[in-house]
């Protein structure tokens, strides 16, 4: 091992770290077996149920439990009847269109509240300002299931219960300690001196936040935005909780409590409108891998 | 006069903007008063709750701790309590062991990385409800693809009665659980081991360190603090599960799968007894207290060794 390196060590010396790595050590069979084949292994396990999905979504009713004569694995005549059927007779596009509405109410609104309150944290620097973004952290950490119950009840004193109000303002609950905790670790990697030099000039905080901060800090509002639109997507608990009429549902309600009658499953049905409900978010993540990868781990690292 | 001149006394509020503790309260308090209304206040009311009989729809007396009296006798609680802990000390260890392995995968240099990386990360961005749906029907009684594959293989003679069966139920939603859970270990872990100077492991290889070595001796400490975060992060999540049960089994096959806070949820609404619902949520506070002190020193080991002062 070592004298192969001998040679090759002195020339990449100079060059950075990373080029060629140690990856010249590796054999085929070696990374065949060491690294190909369990990633094989884990990408299918990870998305076969995604596969499932969408195969049992597209599948005629008789071959869907027809072992015997038809491979479960794929379709022979795909269909788009349970598509038709949770379009047109069931109020899934009402959950759609509830569930859209919510997610962008309660990610702008958190947005909102998030920017000034990081802003303030990490900039005006106000006295306590580092207890409250450690607050701020601490209430990221409170989970949903423990707070229905005291929520449930607050919702039905205020009237709000049964209604899209109710989700839209109990979501930023996790959403702002999320999106804050964010937005000040984005704010703080912007150089003060641009700050400065506008105070300087004569602006107030309010332009300097206007005009200098938020231009630099698109990357960090479009992660804040993507994840905490997500996580209002999947949010379950509070939506079970708070709402009990058919027609102000989120789709993973709706889903779940309509959809599954009895004991006949419309397995076609409840697949299609799983992929369904997950297409949106798919997509949005499709588009911004990176900002949601920097988010997610983001709110890990800092 | 070119430029206006500043007025001598500039109005309460502008002066109140300007200066430091004024402007901190101003932009602070939209999030405030939403964090104060809506997460410290039911908080508090959640602790309350827990002392009182209140039932949906009427507030309750103060019946001091006679919800946590019937709750310690209540053998059904003491069994959430116990698949709690079984529930997240497995899936836990699965999905640390099986999420530093994937991202050690992907850290390597592989054709199409970002692309695995994305889509490694799916199961973690779509809807857990939507993605247990396809689990509930993959685990199916009768028509499971798993008994099916396995029973043409010839390895069973009878379909995996997956849920029915407390044991197979409980293994079947931990299965469940990991699935989800490797994505955000395995990323997250990623990022870390990524800022990881390659130089390291190389002065090591040439020092004659095996790879087994090189991974004990260097990536493991050097990624211990993030690890730290990652899992006290993941057992939270996993500790409050509530989706994933309440899809799949809904605590059964008898309270065999009950977390605590799927039983919270079950005595609280359709059970209407919000007290005792309150008190169970209440039970998981020491709990989560335990995991974010772990998380809080796991920050400030890490911040300790980037010597960073603040």
């Amino acid at each position: 091992m070592s004298q192969q390196a001998v040679p090759t060590g002195g020339q990449t010396a100079a060059r950075s770290d990373d080029i060629v790595g140690m990856q010249q050590f590796d054999t085929l069979p070696r990374r065949l077996v060491v690294v190909y084949l369990p990633l094989a292994v884990f990408v299918f396990v990870l998305l076969f149920p995604f596969y499932w999905m969408a195969v049992t979504a597209v599948k005629p009713n008789y071959q869907l439990t027809d072992y015997e004569n038809y491979s479960p694995f794929w379709v022979v005549e795909p269909t788009l009847e349970h598509i038709r059927f949770l379009l047109f007779e069931t109020s899934y596009p009402g959950w759609l269109w509830n569930t859209m509405l919510i997610s962008v109410a309660s990610t702008v609104l958190s947005l909102l509240a998030s920017v000034f309150a990081a802003y303030a944290i990490e900039r005006v620097r106000y006295t306590g300002a580092r207890v409250t973004g450690l607050a701020i952290f601490l209430a990221y950490l409170v989970p949903p299931s423990i707070l229905f119950i005291p929520l449930a009840f607050i919702v039905f004193q205020v009237g709000i219960f049964d209604t899209r109000l109710a989700l839209i303002l109990t979501y930023p609950t996790f959403l702002i300690p999320f999106c804050t905790w964010l937005l000040m670790s984005y704010f703080r990697s912007i150089p003060f001196e641009l700050e400065e030099s506008a105070l300087v000039d004569g602006a107030t905080r309010w332009q300097v936040l206007t005009k200098v901060i938020l231009p630099l800090s698109v990357p960090g509002l479009i992660s804040a935005g993507i994840f905490a639109f997500t996580l209002s997507w999947n949010e379950f608990i509070y939506a079970l909780t708070f709402i009990s009429s058919s027609e102000n549902k989120t789709v993973p309600v709706g889903v779940l409590t309509e959809l599954v009658r009895g004991d006949i499953f419309e397995w076609g049905a409840l697949m299609a409108g799983a992929l369904i409900g997950s297409l949106p978010v798919v997509i949005l993540y499709s588009f911004f891998v990176d900002y949601y990868v920097s988010s997610m781990t983001g709110a890990v690292k800092e | 006069m070119a430029r206006p001149q500043r007025p001598q006394r500039a109005s309460l509020l502008s002066r109140i903007a300007e200066s430091r503790n004024g402007a901190g309260l101003i932009y602070m308090l939209p999030a405030a008063a939403f964090l104060l209304c809506f997460l410290t206040y039911p908080l508090g009311l959640g602790v309350w709750l827990g002392f009182t009989d209140a039932r949906i729809g009427r507030p309750g007396q103060f019946i001091g701790l006679e919800n946590y009296i019937w709750l310690g006798r209540d053998p059904v609680f003491w069994l959430s309590v116990f698949n709690t802990m079984v529930y997240t000390l497995i899936a836990s260890v699965l999905k640390f062991a099986l999420g530093l392995w994937l991202a050690l995968i992907l850290n390597q240099h592989l054709p199409a990385k970002s692309f695995f990386r994305a889509i490694v990360l799916l199961p973690w961005v779509v809807p857990t409800v939507l993605s247990a749906l396809a689990f509930w029907w993959i685990f199916d009684s009768q028509f499971s693809i798993i008994s099916y594959v396995l029973l043409e293989i010839g390895l069973i003679e009878q379909p995996i009665n997956f849920l029915g069966d407390p044991t197979n139920a409980r293994l079947s939603v931990i299965a469940a659980n990991v699935w989800r859970g490797i994505p955000f270990v395995a990323i997250c872990l990623l990022a870390g081991l990524q800022t990881i100077p390659q130089s390291l492991n190389e002065a090591a290889a040439l020092d004659g360190a095996t790879s087994w070595q090189r991974f004990t001796k260097i990536t493991l400490p050097l990624l211990t603090p993030i690890i730290a975060v990652v899992m006290t992060f993941s057992v939270l999540f996993t500790f409050t599960d509530f989706q994933l049960i309440y899809v799949l089994t809904r605590g059964g096959p008898v309270n065999a799968t009950h977390l605590m806070a799927t039983l919270s949820f079950q005595r609280a609404i359709p059970g209407g007894q919000l007290g005792e619902g309150a008190a169970i949520a209440v039970a998981m506070i020491p709990f989560l207290l335990a995991a974010i002190l772990f998380s809080f020193f796991g920050l400030q080991r890490r911040r300790w060794q980037q010597g960073g002062g603040d």
